[in-house]
């Protein structure tokens, strides 16, 4: 080895040692380039397990089991007096009527223990199942029709398969008698699995198989067309006045530093914020979406206001000397010819902001957008929660049917996501511009 | 009248103004001036804004009054309410139509004026990102002032137990339980270390791998995926460490003979550090791809392998950027809510084994403010002082890394 | 050499200057870029001005319509006319100074818009015409006038962008013309083009000299040979000589401008 260091020397690259050291480095080449693939097929992998057990857990959340008996529509029960007044029939005793068809389907179960078991096989929504139906057609009292019920969440459950039947009954919460009158519906055909509409169109419910997302969704919508329209306008407003025409003076410094530290406070201090200001300083009401636009508009703003600069940057100064040279103002030039050539830059880093919003929860749980909200929202300063939240409400919830909606839910939450990043790449596809 | 209708009333005002400026201006160029320098729009908007801006700043100036006039006395309020300060603000923009009106002739420099008033509304724009920072600051400070005449601050910051919700008899001192947060910033910490130590091998080495090793194609095609992570919602992640991650390393746990609760400080970590996995391996990324090609030359040109020059040249000529990234990520993962609001515990356990249930600061921010909330009670105030202390910490964290970016960035442009 | 000797302010009898300028200096920050020049320009002429790159010769065409102003950090010392009015002056306009001075650059700079849009932005933005067929009347003027009208009557609403390099910058000459100015100040317009475009365009620069004053700065000693009647030869930030182009380039008083002229620097 000395020799190699010895001057007049010259080293002899076909010595064995040498070559050996050759190989040896490039074993750790190969080793080094083994471990950067594997940091990536790990990073892949864990994306993969959590889209594959979220996958996994929430599609059957789009189907739901239904359950076929014939109804009689007793006219004594629903309209004893025989006016058809809407008021008389929506008041009528429907779970009598759900309670009657289900001990004649099943003639032998007799005792009070048994029977209450026997009436939680439908959904605790199958009453208005009904009556929705009456007053639908209320020709229909005095007939006896075949009715798909709702089944309960643990038949529910059971019919999905989540629940097997090998684990001992105690361990269970479909106990052996659910499985034998389940077993006797399915053999006549009475058991479906249907498309879960409910799912998609009714708000939230203390019963699995009758909650669902819209009322989420719509509280979403509603407070991210609150956030739109706060920060997109200030947001552009911001970057047009810093690119084009802020001084360079410690005044500009303090907003710019300002906004890329803004850009890394900690939601849930936005949700603070908006708790301070929005309700107890201003006294807006409160889990509205009102507040939850304005809280998160404060949030997306950094977002936008950064986006919008680096496209504003963007537009070559030719396009500025033309329109100066023109004899127009700096003011006609940023908004006739910078603004509408950056607007596809601008939209892409807006659509990327309100996606962030649209996933955001830990603000809103600060303004009381976490509230146990039934009704549809329909404005915004109606009570409302929106769809992370709904998530995080229902991944409380002990019920195993609330996984399966909690799964679903996200399956939704990422559609809409990837929707709109979609959206933004096409937009920067399509009117990407090389200078 | 209240306030919508007063807003219709002004706009209603501010369009007829605008037309009828328009108007005007456009018979008075009828003579035969070759050169108009503005266009009759221009004075139509020049009257609307006349017409538009006292009013609004009459309404602002009424928004700030509301906050103290209640001192009146309700029936002199209301009667201001409801009466005189619409009639005023009315007045106001009927006077500012009236005089504009006035004024037009073809001389008048109205473009000027235009373009006052749109720069006053950037600026106006601009400055709301410095307001929400002083928002932030006075609304945390306020109530955290208020939070330590009752709690000390030695307790909070020296104190080893954090116990909010025991409420005792009412009128005894410290009536609502333990404010020593010391438990909380070690669960933070323990949290944060776990994420880093996932986060930073990984984004580390996918950046090594992307930018030296990786073709185009499986650069143009991976990269994507990964940043995948970054935009899942922390509360599907919570969602999956809480049902998926935890539950697997208890189960894996009671397997090889360990007590591992599922609510443990590493299912909440290792879940953390994978949301920010993407975070740092683009900023690495980004960090290296700016060390000059000259360098690489360098090294090759010496008969180095690829590795050895990331190990030997790259990465010790990126790591002032590379530092930066992972403050940026700490800063991140400290400030984050869902994934431990959902993964973590929630009682208070000073413990450095991972294994364990630890709560975090954001935890108990929520768990204090979600739910019934009386002002003033210690209890909500203390979400405000931790969030206080969340805040500075971050904003130093963020700070420091940006200059330390810069700094970078500036010996290699 | 005798130049020494009859150092005269040159003068070009007989036309009066439209713009004068005097002891202009020009600062970026702390940098001086021009250094007191002193020129008249002749109305309806052309005058070229010369010198190696970097020698102030665009810094000092950009402060005759104040394009500076958009530079941060610039700053304009003396004094420059345009019709005996101080052009610094507060209370003029930029806006209304850059429409009688209109300006052509260097890369040809179309809006991304049809050519049409391009060559109505000036008459909409100032006002100039009242309905849609004087506008129309006013653009299909310009392109006349810029000779671009015949290669591009059937397609006005294609994009701007999509012609060659030497229409686009007779679009953009087009686009100047359209907002009527008296004066076209062009930072060399040819450089971006190859020879048969600068040939039409040097021709179409010599047929507004009609009715335009222009100031054409360029790097190439025969295109101002060609198409100037006055020449100012700068160098480092000061005019070293100005005068009629022939006596310039056959008979120059200065031994730098000699130099200039014979390939010797620059």
């Amino acid at each position: 080895m000395t020799d190699t260091s010895t001057p007049g020397k010259k080293t002899d690259w076909a010595s064995p040692q040498l070559l050996a050291k050759v190989a040896q480095r490039q074993r750790a080449e190969k080793r080094f380039r083994r471990l950067g693939l594997s940091a990536i097929v790990i990073a892949l992998a864990m994306l993969a397990t959590l889209l594959f057990s979220i996958a996994g857990k929430g599609y059957s959340a789009f189907y739901q089991t239904r359950l076929v008996m014939d109804v009689t529509f007793s006219e004594a029960v629903i309209d004893p007096k025989g006016t058809r007044n809407e008021d008389d029939l929506r008041a009528a005793g429907y779970g009598g009527i759900v309670r009657d068809t289900l001990r004649e389907t099943f003639p032998d179960v007799k005792s009070r223990k048994d029977l209450r078991e026997l009436f939680a096989l439908v959904s605790k929504g199958a009453p208005m199942q009904l009556r929705d139906m009456v007053l639908d057609n209320p020709d229909l009292i005095g007939q006896t029709v075949p009715v798909d019920f709702i089944a309960g969440d643990d038949i529910d459950m059971f019919n999905k398969g989540f629940i097997p039947r090998d684990v001992p009954e105690g361990d269970r919460r479909v106990k052996d008698m659910e499985i034998a009158w389940f077993d006797q519906l399915d053999a006549v055909g009475a058991v479906k699995m249907v498309f879960n509409s409910t799912f998609f169109t009714s708000g939230d419910s203390r019963e699995p198989e009758l909650a669902g997302i819209w009322g989420a969704i719509s509280g979403s919508f509603y407070t991210l067309i609150v956030t739109f329209l706060i920060s997109f306008p200030i947001g552009v407003m911001s970057a047009i006045y810093l690119e084009e025409f802020a001084p360079q003076n410690k005044f500009t410094d303090l907003i710019e530093v300002n906004i890329n530290n803004l850009a890394a406070v900690p939601s849930i201090v936005f949700g603070l914020l908006g708790l301070a200001l929005f309700l107890n300083v201003a006294h807006l009401p409160r889990s509205a979406p009102l507040v939850g636009g304005l809280t998160l508009a404060l949030m997306t703003l950094p977002t936008i206001i950064i986006a919008s600069r680096a496209a504003i940057r963007a537009v070559p100064d030719s396009i500025r000397e033309a329109a100066l040279g023109l004899g127009a103002s700096k003011q006609q030039t940023a908004f006739h010819h910078v603004l509408p050539l950056s607007m596809p830059g601008i939209l892409t880093g807006t659509i990327i902001g309100l996606s962030q919003a649209l996933g955001e929860t830990a603000p809103l749980l600060m303004i009381g957008m976490v509230a146990f909200i039934v009704d549809i929202p329909g404005g915004f300063t109606d009570a409302a929660t929106v769809l992370p939240v709904q998530i995080f409400l229902w991944a409380d919830s002990p019920e195993r049917a609330f996984v399966e909606k909690t799964s679903g839910a996200i399956l939704v939450l990422l559609g809409f996501l990837i929707f709109m990043n979609a959206l933004a790449v096409l937009l920067r596809k399509k009117f990407e511009r090389r200078w | 009248m209240s306030f919508l209708p007063l807003v219709l009333v002004l706009l209603a005002m501010c369009t007829f103004g605008y037309w009828y400026g328009s108007r005007r201006a456009m018979a008075q160029t009828d003579s035969s001036v070759r050169r108009v320098a503005v266009r009759p729009h221009q004075f139509g908007l020049y009257v609307a804004i006349w017409g538009l801006v006292p009013p609004v700043f009459l309404i602002v100036l009424w928004g700030l009054f509301q906050e103290f006039g209640s001192s009146l006395g309700p029936a002199l309020f209301d009667q201001i309410r409801t009466i005189v300060f619409p009639v005023v603000t009315l007045l106001v923009a009927a006077g500012g139509l009236y005089v504009s009106i006035q004024k037009i002739n073809p001389a008048l420099k109205v473009r000027k004026t235009i373009e006052t008033a749109v720069y006053g509304v950037l600026i106006l724009a601009s400055t709301l990102s410095v307001l929400t920072t002083v928002g932030i600051v006075f609304s945390l400070l306020f109530e955290t002032i208020q939070f330590f005449d009752k709690v000390p601050l030695s307790e909070f910051f020296l104190g080893l137990e954090w116990s909010p919700q025991t409420a005792l008899r009412a009128d005894q001192v410290g009536s609502s339980g333990a404010f020593g947060a010391i438990p909380l910033f070690a669960g933070t910490m323990l949290i944060t270390l776990i994420a880093m130590m996932v986060a930073v091998p990984l984004g580390l080495f996918s950046a090594v791998y992307m930018t030296e090793y990786a073709t185009d194609r499986f650069r143009a095609i991976v990269k994507p995926i990964l940043e995948i992570l970054a935009g899942i919602p922390t509360v599907v992640y919570g969602f999956f460490a809480a049902l998926t991650v935890g539950v697997f390393f208890r189960d894996v746990g009671s397997a090889i003979g360990l007590d591992v609760v599922s609510e443990s400080a590493l299912a909440a970590g290792v879940v953390m550090g994978m949301m920010i996995i993407p975070f740092i391996s683009s900023l690495s990324d980004d960090i290296i791809m700016a060390v000059p090609q000259s360098l690489r030359d360098g090294s090759y040109g010496l008969g180095a392998t690829r590795s050895e020059t990331v190990m030997k040249v790259i990465l010790p000529a990126a790591l002032p950027g590379i530092v930066g990234a992972v403050l940026l990520a700490v800063s991140r993962a400290i400030g984050e809510t869902m994934i431990v609001v959902m993964a973590a515990g929630f009682a208070a356990n000073l413990t450095a084994n991972p294994l364990e249930a630890v709560t975090t600061v954001t935890v108990q921010i929520v768990g204090l403010l979600v739910g019934d909330q009386e002002f003033d009670s210690a209890k909500t105030l203390a979400a405000f002082a931790l969030a206080l202390v969340l805040f500075v910490i971050t904003l130093s964290l963020n700070v420091i890394a940006l200059i330390v970016v810069r700094k970078y960035r500036e010996k290699y442009d | 050499m005798q130049m020494l000797a009859d150092v005269t302010t040159p003068e070009i009898e007989d036309v009066e200057a439209i713009i004068s300028a005097k002891d202009v200096s020009v600062f970026y920050g702390d940098k001086q870029a021009l250094n007191n020049v002193n020129l008249d320009i002749p109305a309806n002429q052309i005058t070229s001005l010369i010198g190696p790159s970097g020698c102030g010769k665009s810094t000092f065409l950009r402060c005759l319509n104040r394009m500076n102003d958009t530079v941060f950090g610039c700053r304009v010392e003396g004094n420059i006319t345009l019709d005996g009015q101080d052009i610094y002056a507060p209370e003029v306009d930029e806006v209304l100074l850059r429409a009688r001075v209109g300006m052509v650059f260097q890369k040809p700079n179309p809006f991304p818009k049809s050519i049409y849009d391009n060559v109505a932005y000036g008459p909409r933005i100032h006002g100039l015409t009242r309905d849609k067929d004087e506008l129309d009347e006013v653009v299909l003027t310009s392109l006349e006038k810029a000779g671009l009208l015949k290669e591009v009557k059937d397609r006005l609403n294609a994009t701007g962008t999509g012609l060659s390099g030497g229409q686009q910058q007779r679009l953009c000459i087009a686009r100047a013309l359209a907002v009527q100015p008296d004066i076209i100040l062009m930072d060399e317009p040819c450089s971006a083009l190859d020879p048969i475009a600068t040939a039409r365009i040097e021709e179409l620069i010599e047929e507004l000299r009609e009715n335009y004053t222009i100031i054409i700065v360029t790097h190439s000693m025969q295109q101002a040979a060609r198409i100037s009647q006055k020449t100012a030869f700068f160098h480092m930030g000061e005019i070293v000589e100005v005068g009629d182009t022939e006596q310039l380039f056959t008979n120059p008083r200065d031994d730098r401008t000699q130099g200039y002229i014979t390939g010797r620097f620059g």
